[in-house]
C-alpha cells in the first residue's frame, strides 16, 4: 500500500514539474512579446525550438565531426547537411529576391577568416561543443559547457574589437552564389560532400538514423522561421559578444575606441536591450530549451558531474575563450559560417567548413592532453 | 554532486541576465518593428556575426 502510494506521488511529481516548465517558457514568450515586440517574442520562441530539438534529439556539430574524424562515421555530418540543404532550398531564392528585407550570412573570406575557422575547430573539440553545443551543453547542466559560456562571450567581445585589425591581413571580395544556379551550385557541392562521406564510411555506417532525420528537418524549419521573422539567418556569436559587451560597458569600458563597437548599428545594440537582439535572444531560447529538456527528460539532471583535474578546467576556460575569439574573426562558429554561411549562398561557409575540419583533427589530440579524456 | 546544481546555475545565468538587462535597458513595444521581417520592407538591422561594421 504504500508502495503503491509512493509510486503515485512520484509520478505526479514529474507531471507538475513538466507542466511548471512548459508554463515557464510560454510566459516567458508572451512577456517578451508583450513588452518588447510580437517579433521579439516568437523569435525567444524558435530559440526554445532549437534548444528543444538540439538537446532533445541529440542534434549536435562537434560530436558529428569527432565520429567522422575518428571512425569515419558520417551519419550526423550527413544530418546537418541535409538540414544545410533544406534551408538553402528556400534562403538562397529569397536573399537572391532583394529588398534587403531578408539577408544572406554573406563575409569575405580571408587569412584571419580560415585561420580563425581552424582554432574555432581545434577549441570545440577541446570541449566537445560548438557554438549552438556550448549553449545546449551549459543549459542541460553539463559543467564543462557551463564554464566556457562566459568565457566564450568574452573572446567573441575581444575578437569583434579586433576584428578589423585582423580583415585587414589579407581579405577577398565577398562571394556569394545567389538564384537557381547559385541553389543548384550548393546543392551539387552539399551533395559531392556527402557522397565522398559516404564512399569513406564503412558499409554499415552509411545512413541516417530516423531522429537524425527528424531532428535536421526540425533544425531547418527553425533556421527558416529564424531568417523569415528576423530577416537575417541564424547565429550565435554576436550575441554573445554583445553580452559581453553590454557587460563592459555597464563596468564603465570606453567602447568608443573600437571601430567594430563604435559602428553606430553596434553601438545602438549595446544601448538597446537584450530582448530585441536577434541572436541574444535566440541563444537566450536555446540555453532554456536545452534546460527544459533535460529538467523534462526523466533522470536527466541525475548525472553525477565529472572529476576532471585542475589543468582541464583550465583547458576549458582557454578553450571558450579561444571559441569566443576565433569565431568572430571567422565571420561566425558552426552556426554563423558554416550553417547560415553555406544554405545562404556565401563562400566563406565552405573555406569554413575546410579550416575548422582541419582544426578539429588537431582539436582531437589535444583533449586527451588537457585531461578532459582518458589518453588514446 | 549532480547535474542538478549546473542546471541550476544555468537557470540563475539567464535570470541575471534578464535582470541585468532590465536595469541597464528600457523596452518600448510601440517602437517594435513588424512581426515578421519577410513583406515588412524594412532593410535587416545587420546585427550577426558574418557582417562588418557599418
Amino acid at each position: 500500500m504504500a508502495e503503491t502510494t509512493f509510486d503515485g506521488g512520484a509520478q505526479a511529481a514529474p507531471h507538475l514539474r513538466r507542466a511548471a516548465l512548459a508554463g515557464a517558457a510560454l510566459l516567458a514568450v508572451f512577456a517578451v512579446a508583450l513588452f518588447a515586440g510580437a517579433r521579439y517574442g516568437v523569435l525567444l520562441a524558435i530559440g526554445l525550438g532549437f534548444g528543444i530539438a538540439l538537446e532533445g534529439l541529440r542534434f549536435g556539430f562537434a560530436g558529428p565531426w569527432r565520429a567522422l574524424l575518428l571512425r569515419r562515421e558520417p551519419a550526423g555530418v550527413l544530418a546537418q547537411l541535409l538540414a544545410i540543404a533544406l534551408v538553402a532550398a528556400v534562403a538562397i531564392p529569397l536573399v537572391s529576391s532583394g529588398g534587403g528585407e531578408i539577408v544572406g550570412a554573406h563575409a569575405p573570406v580571408g587569412w584571419a577568416m580560415v585561420g580563425g575557422a581552424f582554432v574555432f575547430g581545434a577549441a570545440m573539440q577541446v570541449v566537445l561543443g560548438c557554438g549552438s553545443g556550448t549553449l545546449v551543453n551549459a543549459g542541460s547542466g553539463n559543467p564543462v559547457g557551463l564554464l566556457a559560456l562566459p568565457f566564450f562571450a568574452v573572446g567573441s567581445f575581444l575578437g569583434a574589437t579586433h576584428l578589423l585589425w585582423w580583415t585587414e591581413l589579407g581579405t577577398l571580395p565577398v562571394v556569394a552564389l545567389g538564384g537557381t544556379t547559385g541553389l543548384l551550385a550548393t546543392l551539387a557541392a552539399l551533395g559531392v560532400v556527402a557522397a565522398v562521406l559516404l564512399a569513406l564510411a564503412p558499409p554499415e555506417a552509411r545512413r541516417i538514423p530516423r531522429r537524425l532525420v527528424i531532428a535536421a528537418v526540425a533544425v531547418a524549419l527553425l533556421a527558416l522561421a529564424n531568417l523569415v521573422v528576423s530577416g537575417q539567418p541564424w547565429g550565435v556569436v554576436y550575441g554573445l559578444g554583445l553580452w559581453a559587451a553590454k557587460g563592459a560597458a555597464a563596468l564603465g569600458a570606453d567602447l568608443s575606441g573600437s571601430a567594430f563597437w563604435s559602428a553606430p548599428a553596434n553601438a545602438a545594440r549595446v544601448e538597446a536591450s537584450l530582448f530585441t537582439d536577434v541572436t541574444s535572444l535566440t541563444n537566450i531560447g536555446i540555453i532554456a530549451g536545452a534546460l527544459v529538456v533535460a529538467t523534462w527528460r526523466a533522470g536527466g539532471l541525475s548525472e553525477r558531474l565529472p572529476r576532471l583535474p585542475v589543468r582541464a578546467w583550465i583547458a576549458v576556460m582557454v578553450a571558450g575563450l579561444a571559441m569566443g575569439y576565433s569565431s568572430r574573426l571567422a565571420f561566425g562558429c558552426n552556426v554563423g559560417a558554416f550553417f547560415s554561411g553555406i544554405s545562404t549562398g556565401s563562400l566563406h561557409g565552405w573555406a569554413w567548413f575546410a579550416a575548422a575540419l582541419a582544426g578539429s583533427a588537431l582539436g582531437l589530440r589535444l583533449r586527451p592532453l588537457v585531461g578532459l579524456e582518458a589518453r588514446r | 554532486m549532480t547535474r542538478r546544481v549546473t542546471a541550476a546555475l544555468a537557470a540563475a545565468f539567464l535570470l541575471a541576465l534578464a535582470v541585468f538587462d532590465t536595469a541597464t535597458a528600457e523596452l518600448d513595444p510601440y517602437r517594435a518593428p513588424p512581426a515578421l521581417a519577410l513583406g515588412s520592407g524594412l532593410a535587416s538591422g545587420g546585427a550577426h556575426c558574418s557582417a562588418l561594421p557599418r
